[in-house]
């Protein structure tokens, strides 16, 4: 490369050091201008961090804390948890004989019943949870297993699948509606509660199946193919995932609104959770009237349908029972967290007070040795 | 220039007018071509050239990987949008400089020139010239390519150019056609000329040019003299015809403008390092990673096999960790976020506009900004350790003024009070109305003794308008202007002028001046011209009345010498004045006559006519004869004449050296002259405790003196400390007061540890034990033995263990020499800053090159990294624009990296629990957007306007400058708590939300440990708490730091909404996944909670250790800000003059200058070279000067006579025709003995043979002579003459490699001789700059025999 700092200019002579071709008045004065900006002029802030203002910082963060950390603490404590393994694993579990003989070829479904107390009754709303420890809903290729056009009810996805979804995307030549892994795993053990009154009778807990789902992943994210009308001519031509027993248009044929595609143990399922021990919103019980507790103390029943195996990878499965406030459930983490952090605060500012007091070289008069 | 060339030619063959001959060469045709794409191929090329760069590259492999389903663990975007941003930003730049280009090309290209095609003439475009070619010039045209010339409109052949482009130099030369074909005189036959030029291949010397003219069976000799080089402009000569022998790209002018080599950063390769290093981290964590999930596939995965077959390629745990690995490698490789490098360009980019903003290095009398010419370098600007600066035109203005005198006893121009009111300038103008406006003096008692009539103050300007080698020309009626060959002389025959005798006009044998308005011819009977043995010059007139006189100037040391012992008491008193005028740095001259008898004279000019007439050792008769005749002569008084010095130097250099930069002065003038400047600029002071000076001849002599040096100031520096303290306190006082503070502290001590191996016992741990202040002046020739490889680490320790260094003599090469030998031994930052074109060297070799811009000559400017105007700028280059920069793209750095490790960790913490899957944390479009618009801009705007402390207070307090000679800012210690704090931060932005939200769930019961949530969670605190952070790290909140800050997290929050909004969902259901998450999630006090959890655990350590930090260990910025925010508080204003430490030092030595007494010599005020009498009594240079006469008149716009007039106007008369160096160029191969030296050897003269004889009778004429013409003087001035004579062969050959035969054979005044030494008369003129240097580069080999033979003639 030769004349890179070639330039025309320079060659034609008389560069700015020649200007005077006219007279003086023919000078452009080159001279940048006076503008803030150029100048770096600019009024700006210049915070310093004294000790007049990173101390009241400290304190005020303590101060702000500790408050909340408390509340948090208080409120989390009032909330009622109670929750049940029902893996089987153990030699002494009622579902021991469901885990140890489950596979899942099997056509017919194992029940057990897990026998509990509640000792305080559960006001308010109840929310029954199941549970999934060691299950890695969060791993790439799982977490990638989808496909969300055919999720969202488009017809050419639903016939042909999104590559995304293999293994699980075509079964016997038909693709696979859900296609992936995710919605091949879906959770379907049945979950029952019964509360056994004073006199020994068992009566079924109502649970609601609706409104667990994110409202956006109802009515935006997951549709049916050709609207709801008839999912099974919908269905047509499609596959059921491998490991499930019936048909997506089978979830729940008695609610069209939660069937399908929008069938919101499905939904549910289908947002795939961050961690590998994870709940999952299974029921809601509602509280019937102001006067009783929703789940009042006792002894109850939880009927399960054992359909769906975790021993294999050493996962376990739960079944939770929880009262929520306004910030959630149970977590009491929060709380704690938030007051240490806050006594941090405070106690760091109180030591950097005393620092500050006793080694701070600094003197307000302007003597700057240079 | 892409061109495929055939092997590198070894000669060169061009036939006149015989395109088809020249045509089998192939030569390379008139076109230049400095652009570097067309349409078509910019896309390809420019990708391919950016490809180039690993960080590209690197990014590109990441791209393909991607591809690749079983490893993608990020969608293809996130690779290719920034990499494509990044790509685009580049190719609009490249594509915008290359259209400058092509428009450049295209105009140079395009002009016109008239070409001679059978036979007749022309018109073509430049591209279509061709070698071989006869092109006619007119008068002010732009040659085309370079030329032979062939033929001039001007007598003789001659013509004239003026070579500003190419050497920068303003001043015109002279340039003569071979004579043969220059005979015809008619350009007609010019078309039928077929001769056939043989000569050297393209090359980048201007200064030479061999090769061989054939014609007619006739071979002619061509040299430089013969060539018109592309670039020059051909001035006061109607037409020429000159044959094309170089064209386009293998001109001189292409060839020298190559590409100047790249520099870089000691940031900019710390950086690279860095992404080395963490690309070394990130194969680390890679290989980590792809451990725990061969682990986990074989413990866990194979168990989970039901729900998650492993893909149909992996069949076993280990295929799977290996794509494991390169998708984390994918994951993870936003620790080097491609941001990077087009981020740092941003900020530099903004810091050059910056500077080139800056009002305050704006000169206005030269209409010149602060130009960045390199946009690459700023930072580096703020960790100068070392200064290598030029003085003539960096330091000095190159303008002399003529300040005092001591006329008959008494002393004129003293201001009698320094701290009273400026006196008033003296007008001239109603004594005097040819008197130069721009002419200063103030001491109007002067004035007075002229109006007088005093005898001896007349007879004393008579002397100064008489006795010199000035031209006048005069432009219209009643302005004059002067040419003068050396900028002091000017000054003195100006000062003559303003005080009624005005030197009007010369012909070769008489001299019109004006005395007191009457015009008075002499007749000028000779001139015994300057040279630098004689350090003096006569002239013998004859006055109207008859009476013949002889005026002499000259060195005071020389003068007195020969003056009637009649004037003792006389010279006592003058001498007494001259030792003040030097303490004051002024340059003086002696002044004295010699009536001359009517006999004496005759007697005088017959020996002078021998002399002249003889045929060998010329040179040595005259000189003999001039002795013999500037005897017994009268004192009349003494001038002192200011070098002037640039606007604030001395300041300057006074807070540069308190900001712990060391200044080395390298010139190319006398020794006595630099030590001057050097005491006048403060960088020499008394307060110092030695000046060594540097002087031997021998290699021996060398280390001798630069051992004695050393220990010496060991010796020194132990006494001083003995006599204070012991033991500890005493070393630490040393180290904080000597130079070797630096080498003391660290990463120099394996420098000292090398220099113990490598280097012959030098004393050891020398630079930490010296304290005191050292100065070491070196002279050329001793630096070119100092220089050579056993002696470097010598001179490195001990010239570095002074405060100031000054190299005297030195040539452009050994300039560059010694910024490489420090940049090599020393590993510190170093800046050269230079005005002229033997300053080029010096500036390409440094890390940072500064150009003195405005002045003449663009040359230093065109070759360097920055350049201003004034030399004063360079404080506010440095210490503010450079500081700032250094601070902010530390600052920058340290933030960038924190960012992406805490934003790129979390994937990392997060392959615990998933199974080391890479599975990303966060939304693939968050990892896209992050770097290149979350987090993009609040760090730039930090980057480009951070201030820690506002500009004047870094020129108050220079210490703050310190940190980044210490690199303390940004280094590898920094880096790794910047990675630490991300760590951390990634740390706590995931195990936060993990234990927060794992069991946490929504108000409406839905748990919110769901992927989408948790990463909502992580992005909004991550992207808090980076932005939090830089707001702790922003120091100057302008309105754009805060629109920045501010509006990167309304993006944030925007986009984030946008992207999760159902509208886009609808329209790309496949493409984004997190729909609606953002709602849901940012609704929830509990997600709010975790963000100000992990908020305040990322913020408060790193809040309360800064705090920390603040109170115990405040940095000097960190004080300094400080105590302006009390001040502001207080609202008072304290009265601190700004630099008030440095003008306190200032006056207090200045007040001891004057108290200093003789303790040093002065330059003697003569800068010229030697010819130039002989050429005025001969009358060779009255055609030229009546020729550039008439030009003149019609030239009224000719840049130069306009720069003189512009300076006359400013300052005081300057002679038009100096180039800065002329005074010394020529000279460097000897100085004279210098007062200070403690050397008795001689440096000889040259390799030549027949020179050296020369130099022997020289010296040995010499000496003879002195003791026949006067006994008692010879003791003094035999070591004079002893040194001096090998000076003398120098010269003679510096101006004689093509003329001086010529001189010799054909005597002072036979016009015969005149067309042949015209290189005399040319270089005399206008000052011989190339051939000087070629000399110098030559010289030293030579001097161990030339010594040995000067010693045998002792």
């Amino acid at each position: 490369m030769m004349a890179s700092s070639y330039s025309t200019k320079e060659e034609d002579g008389h560069p700015s050091g020649a200007s005077s071709h006219g007279g003086p008045g023919a000078v452009k004065s080159k001279k940048p201008d006076n503008t803030a900006f150029k100048q770096q002029r600019l009024p700006a802030w210049q915070p310093i961090l004294t000790a007049g203002t990173v101390l009241p910082a400290f304190f005020v963060i303590g101060l702000i804390f500790i408050p909340i950390g408390i509340g948090l603490y208080v409120t989390s404590n009032n909330i009622k948890e109670y929750e049940i393994d029902y893996t089987g694993a153990d030699i002494n579990s009622s579902c021991y004989s469901c885990a140890k003989s489950y596979s899942w070829n099997s056509t017919t479904s194992c029940v057990c019943s897990v026998e509990f107390i509640l000792e305080q009754p559960f006001e308010s709303n109840v929310f029954m949870y199941y549970g999934l420890s060691n299950f890695y809903q969060n791993h790439r290729r799982y977490v990638k297993s989808r496909d969300d056009s055919q999720l969202n009810g488009d017809q050419s996805a639903l016939m042909n699948p999104s590559k995304e979804c293999e293994p699980y995307r075509t079964s016997d030549g038909k693709p696979i509606a859900p296609c992936g892994a995710i919605a091949n795993s879906l959770f379907n053990d049945t979950l029952e509660l019964y509360y056994v009154d004073s006199n020994g009778t068992r009566n079924a807990v109502p649970l609601v199946k609706k409104g667990i789902a994110w409202y956006t992943d109802k009515h935006v994210k997951f549709r049916n193919p050709g609207g709801n009308n008839n999912l099974t001519v919908a269905f047509q031509g499609t596959a059921k995932p491998v490991n499930w027993a019936k048909p997506v248009y089978e979830l729940d044929p008695s609610d069209p609104d939660n069937n399908g595609f929008i069938n919101e143990d499905f939904i549910v399922w289908m947002r795939t959770a961050a961690l590998p021990t994870f709940r999952k919103l299974y029921r809601i019980i509602q509280k019937k009237s102001s006067t009783t507790p929703t789940l009042p103390s006792g002894k109850y029943f939880l009927n399960i349908t054992y359909n769906y195996p975790v021993l294999s990878f050493d996962g376990r499965k739960r079944v939770i029972l929880s009262t929520i406030s306004w910030m959630g459930g149970k977590n009491p983490f929060l709380g704690i967290a938030y007051i240490t952090v806050g006594s941090m605060c405070f106690f760091l500012g109180v030591v950097l007070l005393i620092i500050h007091h006793k080694y701070d070289t600094r003197n307000s008069s302007a003597d700057i040795p240079n | 220039m892409f061109r495929k060339r055939p092997p590198p030619e070894e000669e060169r063959r061009v036939r006149a007018n015989d395109r088809e001959y020249n045509e089998k060469f192939q030569y390379a045709s008139n076109c230049i071509v400095t652009s570097k794409y067309n349409i078509i191929t910019f896309l390809p090329v420019n990708l391919f050239e950016q490809f180039q760069e690993v960080a590209n590259t690197y990014f590109l492999f990441l791209l393909i990987l991607q591809l690749i389903p079983q490893i993608s663990s990020l969608s293809w975007f996130t690779t290719i949008v920034p990499l494509a941003l990044v790509l685009s930003i580049t190719a609009v730049k490249d594509a915008t400089d290359d259209y400058f280009r092509h428009k450049s090309d295209n105009q140079v290209n395009n002009r016109q020139s008239q070409v001679l095609i059978r036979g007749s003439l022309q018109n073509e475009k430049w591209m279509n010239v061709r070698v071989g070619d006869i092109i006619k010039l007119e008068n002010n045209q732009f040659v085309a390519a370079d030329v032979l010339l062939l033929f001039s409109s001007e007598p003789h052949g001659l013509c004239y150019i003026e070579t500003a482009e190419l050497d920068g130099e303003t001043n015109m030369k002279v340039r003569q056609s071979v004579s043969v074909t220059s005979e015809p005189g008619d350009p007609n036959n010019l078309a039928s000329f077929d001769g056939e030029v043989v000569c050297e291949p393209p090359n980048n010397k201007l200064d030479r040019f061999c090769g061989t003219l054939y014609w007619r069976d006739k071979k002619y000799t061509l040299t430089n003299q013969n060539m018109l080089l592309r670039g020059c402009v051909l001035r006061n000569t109607e037409a020429c015809y000159g044959l094309v022998i170089f064209a386009g790209p293998d001109t001189k002018l292409m060839q020298n403008s190559g590409r100047t080599k790249f520099k870089r950063t000691s940031i900019d390769r710390l950086m690279n390092t860095l992404v080395l290093w963490i690309f070394g981290f990130l194969v680390c964590m890679g290989v980590i990673l792809a451990v725990g999930n061969a682990v986990w596939e074989r413990e866990v995965g194979s168990l989970f096999q039901s729900y998650l077959p492993w893909d149909p390629p992996v069949d076993n745990f280990l295929f799977s960790a290996f794509l494991s690995f390169w998708s984390y490698v994918i994951i993870l490789n936003t620790v080097v976020p491609i941001s990077l490098y087009v981020s740092v360009e941003v900020i530099r980019l903004g810091h050059s506009y910056f500077i080139n903003w800056d009002q305050q290095m704006f000169c206005s009398q030269c209409n010149t900004a602060a130009a960045a010419r390199t946009t690459t370098l700023n930072e580096e600007l703020g960790q100068v350790e070392y200064i290598f600066s030029d003085k003539t035109g960096t330091l000095t203005q190159n303008i002399m003024s003529f300040n005092k005198c001591s006329i008959n006893g008494q002393t004129y121009g003293e201001v009698a009070d320094p701290l009273g009111p400026q006196p008033k300038k003296l007008d001239f103008t109603p004594f005097n109305p040819l008197a130069d406006p721009g002419f200063c003096f103030y001491d109007d008692t002067l004035l007075e003794s002229v109006k007088v009539g005093d005898s001896h103050t007349h007879e004393f300007f008579r002397l100064l308008s008489l006795c010199h080698t000035v031209m006048s020309e005069e432009k219209s009626e009643g302005e004059l202007v002067y040419k003068a060959q050396s900028p002091d002389e000017g000054a003195l025959v100006a000062a003559a002028r303003n005080f009624g005798f005005m030197f009007c006009s010369r012909t070769p044998g008489t001299i019109t001046i004006r005395e007191m308005g009457q015009p008075v011819t002499y007749t000028l009977l000779a001139i015994l011209d300057f040279n630098n043995i004689r350090k003096r010059m006569s002239v013998i007139v004859r006055n109207p009345e008859g009476r013949i006189r002889l005026y002499c100037k000259g060195a005071d040391t020389v003068l007195l010498e020969r003056l009637h012992p009649c004037n003792q008491e006389l010279m006592n008193i003058t001498s007494d004045h001259l030792n003040e005028y030097a303490a004051d740095g002024l340059r003086t001259l002696a002044l004295a006559y010699r009536d001359l008898t009517e006999d004496e004279w005759e007697a005088w000019a017959e020996s002078h006519r021998c002399a002249g007439k003889a045929t060998s050792c010329r040179e040595d008769r005259l000189a003999a004869t001039y002795d013999q005749i500037e005897q017994d002569m009268m004192l009349l008084g003494a001038t002192a004449i200011e070098d002037k010095l640039q606007e604030g130097v001395p300041e300057t250099i006074a807070i540069l050296s308190l900001a712990n930069i060391k200044i080395w002065v390298l010139t190319g003038d006398k020794q006595e002259t630099a030590v001057n400047i050097g005491y006048s600029c403060k960088m020499l002071t008394d307060d110092m405790t030695e000046v060594f000076i540097i002087s031997g001849h021998t290699v021996q002599s060398v280390r001798q003196e630069l051992r004695r040096a050393r220990e010496r100031m060991i010796e020194l520096s132990r006494t001083r400390d003995g006599g204070k303290e012991e033991g500890t306190g005493g070393w630490s006082e040393a180290c904080f007061m000597g130079n070797g503070v630096r080498e003391g502290q660290g990463r120099d001590v394996a420098g000292g540890v090398k220099q113990l191996q490598c280097s012959p016992p030098p004393p050891s741990n020398l630079t930490d034990n010296i304290s005191g202040e050292f100065a070491l002046v070196i002279n050329g020739h001793s630096l070119a033995h100092a220089l050579e490889a056993d002696m470097e680490t010598e001179f490195v320790s001990t010239a570095c263990a002074c405060k100031a260094v000054i190299c005297c003599r030195v040539t452009p090469l050994q300039k560059a020499q010694v910024v490489e030998l420090i940049k090599k031994h020393k590993k510190a930052v170093t800046l050269a800053i230079g005005d002229g074109a033997n300053d080029v060297g010096m500036i390409k070799s440094a890390h940072i090159g500064v150009g003195i811009s405005g002045q003449e000559g663009i040359q230093a400017a065109l070759a360097s990294d920055y350049s201003f105007s004034q030399f004063r700028f360079l404080q506010r280059l440095l210490l503010v624009h450079g500081r700032w920069s250094y601070l902010r793209m530390c600052r920058f750095l340290c933030y960038f990296f924190y960012k992406n490790f805490a934003f790129t960790m979390v994937h990392f913490w997060f392959g615990f629990f998933c199974g080391f899957s890479a599975q990303t944390v966060y939304d693939q479009y968050f990892i896209t957007l992050y770097n290149i618009v979350y987090t993009s801009l609040p760090v730039l705007a930090m980057g480009i306007f951070d201030q820690d402390v506002p500009d004047h207070r870094s020129l108050e307090y220079p210490k703050l400058y310190e940190p980044g000679q210490l690199n303390l800012l940004f280094n590898k210690r920094e880096f790794f708590i910047c990675i630490a704090q991300g760590i951390y931060t990634s740390v706590v932005l995931f195990f936060v939300p993990y234990t927060v939200l794992s069991d946490a769930t929504q108000s409406t019961g839905v748990p919110l440990a769901d992927h989408q949530t948790f990463a909502m969670t992580t992005a909004t605190a991550l992207v808090i708490v980076v932005s939090v952070q830089i707001a702790l790290g922003t120091g100057f909140w302008t309105v754009i730091n805060h629109v920045c800050v501010w509006g990167s997290l309304g993006s944030y929050f925007t986009i984030m909404f946008a992207l999760h909004s159902q509208t886009l969902f609808r329209i790309f259901p496949s493409q984004f996944h997190f729909v609606g998450s953002a709602q849901s999630t940012l609704l929830q006090p509990v997600v709010w909670l975790t963000i100000a959890l992990a908020t305040a655990i990322c913020i408060v350590p790193v809040l309360a250790v800064r705090f920390l930090k603040l109170a115990l260990r405040p940095r000097l910025s960190d004080t300094v800000r400080y105590t302006q925010l009390v001040r502001q508080k207080k609202r008072k204003a304290v009265s601190r003059s700004a630099g008030g430490g440095w003008r306190s030092a200032g006056s207090v030595s200045e007040g001891r200058l004057g108290t200093r007494g003789g303790s040093r010599r002065s330059g003697y005020a003569f800068a010229h070279q030697e010819g130039f009498g002989e050429l005025i009594t001969s009358g060779k240079n009255m055609r030229l000067s009546s020729l550039a006469l008439a030009t003149f008149a019609s030239r009224h716009s000719s840049s130069w006579i306009d720069t003189l007039r512009r300076k006359k106007h400013t300052h005081t008369h300057t002679p038009p025709s100096t180039s800065e160096e002329c005074s010394s160029a020529p000279s460097c191969v000897s100085g004279s003995v210098p007062p200070l030296s403690n050397s008795s050897s001689i440096l000889g003269g040259s390799q030549d043979t027949p020179i050296e004889e020369d130099v022997g009778t020289a010296s040995a004429q010499n000496t003879q002579t002195v003791p026949t013409s006067s006994a008692q003087t010879q003791p003094a001035l035999a070591p004079d003459s002893e040194a001096t004579a090998p000076q003398d062969s120098a010269l003679a050959l510096s101006t004689g490699i093509f003329t001086s035969p010529a001189v010799r054979y054909h005597g002072g005044d036979s016009p015969g001789g005149w067309t042949v030494s015209l290189g005399t008369v040319q270089e005399a003129l206008f000052g011989w700059k190339g051939i000087a240097v070629h000399t110098n580069a030559s010289n030293s080999p030579g001097a161990p025999s030339v010594a040995k033979e000067t010693s045998q003639l002792e």
